[in-house]
Parts: structure tokens; sequence; C-alpha cells
């Protein structure tokens, strides 16, 4: 068996041997995919709304049996102008529509119970597009790409950012520097390994693992959570495993300057959790940071991936409008890539 | 012994961290097949003497061989030719006995078949045969010990770095181990070995005293114990210690 196999199946039977850690790695995955994408979802439904109506026409019989037959509303009704304030205050509905044709230009009216500003958003937006699709009173807004304003696809790009992360920087840097406490690395220096051969498969086990959950991700993403399958997943299968590669290098440069496995930790955890969970865009919009946190944001890798992915996945936008992110992810994969490798070199 | 070839050759061997000068020009010779102890209170410079023998730093200045392999250009030589068991007990606990002395064996470069015919032969003499597919986290630490010299020596390597290799185990089992070192000896390993159980240096050929950076005596433990009118190994090094100025 040649050394560098030796080597990739040894760091595999440690990985299978733990077997717990191995397990929380596989399902914390599809844990955060599910929990985001449904339970923890901005998304309303059964909105339950009223219309007042004027006069009846065949457009506002058009308009009212959409709202009856959307899964997204519940039609509670038809009701007096003067019913409207009451029904809401009491919580009865959430919205109501009101038609005015009295008298020209014709202006509908939104009213909406904002007493949960998310929940009043989504439903404005929900009942906007409804009725600008039967109306020819004009209202503006134009939800793209992600029209029933679904949260489940917001959350897989940031969450994909994490994981990858969380596997490859937190878990590589942990393995290397665990061997350096046991004293295992110093038998594997003092023999004939070349040093690039002990990292390389370190690293190649490590890979394999993200391939596994990069998998579970997409079939997921594809199927339960319905991201619109298209030609951009190859796009977004290669960007994920320079993401993955980028991450794998953190991991490397973090255990040449970590001497224990929970100093590793610590700093992975302040140098990557943090950053990736609130500059990352992953929940807070970069766009609404003040300048200052827009600027430092540009050195999180996760942002740019998120963004990639975000442009791949929800718009499915071809691979020209996510030129920027790839070339700063690959020039951050060299830059650290090279730092990593030569710090380690210079240590033994 | 002397009078055999020299197997590590060591000349005005210095290495220099910043100002810190943890080994200070030390010379000396060990021939081949030898026991030889290199004994030193802690910061006396044994690590980073054994170090640089064993390829893993370079020398600030001065020149050396090792296995016939010179310690400046020739690391990864030397590294082919030596066996090396470090202070702490290191072989991969949640790997089977058979797998740590499979993985060192082959990054030794030994065949599939050389492995099997000497691991064999290993568990026989040390009847660990029933332990053989036992992860190594399981079994007691005075058999881990044992595990680790074999793992060491399984490729036959002209020279064996033990870097305290009996730390933390009963008088017995460190009896049984000096057999093992005594055998392997026999068989024409040379045997660089530190310790800080002075009775153990009574077992070596011949013994080096360092003290801050620099080897104070260098002589069998019969001379040495003539030379300073002691009756144990233990009182010599006591004397020779006593002027040091590194501690930990």
């Amino acid at each position: 068996m040649s050394i560098f196999v030796s080597i990739i199946k040894k760091e595999v039977l440690h990985l299978v041997r733990d077997f717990r850690t191995l397990t929380a790695v596989l399902f914390m995955p599809v844990v955060l995919l599910l929990l985001f994408g449904f339970a923890i979802s901005t998304e309303v439904n059964n909105v339950r709304i009223v219309a007042v109506v004027d006069m009846h026409t065949d457009q506002t019989r058009q308009i009212i049996e959409k709202f009856s037959s959307n899964p997204y509303f519940t039609f509670e009704g038809i009701v007096h102008a003067g019913e409207v304030d009451k029904l809401l205050r009491k919580g009865k509905a959430d919205a109501a529509v009101i038609f005015d044709y009295g008298k020209a230009p014709h202006r509908h009216q939104i009213i909406v119970d904002a007493s949960n500003t998310t929940m009043a958003q989504t439903s404005t937006a929900y009942i906007e597009s409804v009725l600008n699709e039967s109306s020819e009173t004009p209202i503006v807004t134009n939800t793209l790409y992600n029209p029933q304003l679904k949260s489940a696809y917001l959350f897989v790009p940031g969450i994909m950012g994490m994981i990858f992360i969380l596997i490859c920087a937190i878990m590589t840097s942990v393995s290397i520097v665990s061997e350096k406490e046991s004293g295992t690395m110093n038998l594997l220096l003092v023999s004939p390994i070349r040093p690039r051969t002990i990292i390389l498969g370190k690293l190649v086990p490590y890979f394999l693992l993200s391939c596994i959950i990069l998998t579970l991700v997409l079939v997921l993403s594809y199927t339960v959570l319905g991201i619109p399958f298209s030609a951009s997943a190859f796009n977004v299968i290669w960007i994920t495993l320079l993401y993955i590669t980028l991450a794998l290098s953190l991991g490397l440069l973090i255990s040449t300057i970590a001497a224990t496995q929970v100093s590793a930790l610590l700093v992975s955890g302040v140098m990557f959790m943090i950053p990736i969970v609130l500059l990352s865009g992953m929940i807070f919009p970069v766009e609404n940071m003040p300048a200052a946190l827009q600027w430092l944001s540009c050195i999180v890798p996760a942002r740019w991936y998120i963004s990639a992915m975000r442009i791949l996945m929800i718009q499915q936008l071809p691979l020209e409008h996510v030129l920027t992110e790839v070339s700063v992810l690959s020039g951050m994969t060299i830059a650290v890539l090279a730092l990593a490798i030569k710090k380690f070199n210079a240590k033994n | 012994m002397k009078e055999k070839e020299p197997i590590i050759s060591v000349c005005n061997l210095t290495k220099k961290f910043g100002n810190f000068t943890a080994v200070d020009n030390i010379t000396f010779e060990v021939g081949k097949g030898e026991i030889f102890g290199f004994l030193g209170a802690n910061g006396a410079g044994k690590t980073t003497a054994i170090r640089m023998l064993c390829g893993l730093s370079f020398p600030t200045s001065g020149s050396g061989t090792v296995a016939g392999y010179d310690i400046m250009s020739q690391a990864e030589e030397i590294k082919r030719h030596i066996g090396y068991m470090s202070q702490k007990f290191s072989l991969y606990q949640d790997l089977t006995v058979w797998e740590n002395l499979k993985l060192f064996s082959t990054i030794y470069g030994m065949t599939d078949r050389e492995i099997k015919i000497k691991a064999d032969m290993v568990f026989t003499t040390l009847g660990m045969a029933d332990m053989r597919n036992a992860l190594v986290k399981e079994i007691p630490l005075g058999w881990k010990q044992k595990l680790a010299f074999a793992a060491a020596t399984m490729h036959s390597p002209d020279v064996v770095f033990l870097d305290e290799p009996t730390g933390g185990v009963d008088p017995a089992t460190r009896r049984r181990f000096w057999e093992m070192i005594y055998q392997a000896s026999s068989q024409g390993m040379t045997i660089f070995v530190t310790t800080h159980y002075l009775d153990e240096a009574e077992y070596c050929h011949r013994v080096s005293i360092m003290v801050d950076g620099h080897i104070r005596a260098l002589d069998s433990p019969a001379m040495l114990k003539k030379q300073y009118h002691a009756a144990t190994m233990d009182e010599v090094f006591r004397i020779i210690a006593q002027g040091a100025q590194r501690t930990d």
C-alpha cells in the first residue's frame, strides 16, 4: 500500500471510529436546512383577508375568486367598509382589500394589520401580486426570482456558507492540532513522509466528507425545499468545491497557529462563525450595514460565496454574473493555501 | 564499544534560538550496537539535540552524521534509517494494535509481505497476539510502550531514538522494557536513549550528561562512578548537575 493511501486510510478510520462526531456532522446540515427552511420561516401562510366592494364587476369577482383559491389566503368574506377596522382590531382578519370604483381614477386600497411587521410586509406583497395579475389599476411592486417570498430559498446559500466552514475549517484544524497534542505528529515528522503528504492525507478525507454533505444539501434543496433545478446547478457545484478548498486551507492555517484543540476551536469560532453569521449577509443584508462594516465584510469568504450562491441558485443567472465573487474566492484560496503551507513547513 | 565504527558522530554541534544557545558546541560519537544514555536535567538541551539528530531541525553550526548520512544535507535519508519513540506515549489511540503497526511500517517503506512476517514475529515475541485487533486506547500502558517500541523498530532501523520511553510505568514493566532494548541492541541496532530514571543509566554502555547545553561528562557508568567517587549514577548526576543555571 502506498504511503499516501495509508495516511488517508488512517484518517478515514479516525473519522469513522468517532461515530458521534460523524453522525453530528452529517445530520447537522439536514437539520439546519429543514429548520431554517420550514420551522424558522418568515413566510406567511393563511392570511385571513376580507374585501370591501362598492360595485361588483367581473374584475372584482375574478380577484375574489383568486383569493379564495390561493393557498396563502383564507378569504373571510365581503364586509361593509365600516366593519374593517373592527375586524382588524379584534384580530378576526389580517388584511382587507378595498375596491373603490366610486370615482375615477380607480384606486384600490390594501389595509393590513402591521402589529407584526414581517407578516404585514409579506402579506402586502402577496396581495399586491394577486391584484396586479388581474387589475388594470397599476401597482408597481414586482417580486422577482422568489415570487412567493419563500424564505427557505434565501437560507440555503447562507446555511451552505456556514456548514462548509464549520466542517472543513474547524474539523481539519482540530484534527491536525490533536495530533500535535498527542505527540503523533512528531512520529509522522521524524518518519520519511514528506510534510505535504501529511497535509494532503489530512485534507482528502475531509474534502470527500464535504462532497457527501454537498450532495445531501443539494438533493434536499432541489427536492424538499423546491429550489428550481437548472443548468446553474453545475456552477453551484464547482464554486462550492472551490469554497470547500478555501475552507480546508483556512483550517490548515489555523492548525499552524493554534497549539491546542481548545484554542483551535476558539480561533475558528471567533474568526469564522461570528463574522459568518453577522457579516456575510446570511441573516442581515450586507447592503443595510454601515459603510465600515460593509468594507469589513469583504474579508469574510462566506460573504462572497453566499452572494454567488444567491445569484446562481435563486436568481438562476448564468456564470458571468458571479465573476467577481468567483475571482475573489479563487484569490483568497490561493493566498490562504500558500500561506498555510509556508507556515506548516516553516514550523517543522 | 568505542573500537567499533561510529554510527552517530557529532562535531561542535550548536543550536541557537535568537540569543539563547540551547545546544552549545557538543562533540561525541556513538558506536554501532551501543546503548547510549543521553542524560540531562530538564532544559539542558537534550530534546533540541535529539531533534537535530533526527533531521527535525538544522544546527546553527557544527556538523554530524547519523547512520552515515549528513545531518545538514541528508535529513531525508536519516529519517529512513532511524526509529523514534517519544516521551509521551504516542500511537494512534483509536486505531487497533495491528493498524498502528501496519501504518508505521508502511510509512517506513516496508512491503505488505514484509509487514505481515515481521508483525507475526512481534506479536509472538511480545505475547500480544490476542491483542492484535484491540484498540490501542484499551490496552494497559505497559503494553502500549512495548507496542510503541515495536512500531519504532519494525523496519529494523540503524539507530533508535528513545525519548524518555519509560515515563509513568512501574519498575517491573521498566525492567521488561529494558530487556527489549537489550534484545534490539544484540541484533545490531544502536539505542540512543534519554531518561530521568538514573537506575536506568546503569544499564547503558555509555552515558553522557548534559548541563546548560554542554556535555559535562561522557563515559561508561562504571568509569563515571569511579571518577566522581560515587556509589550510584544518581550521585554522579547530582554532582555534575548541581551547578546548572537552566531549569524549567
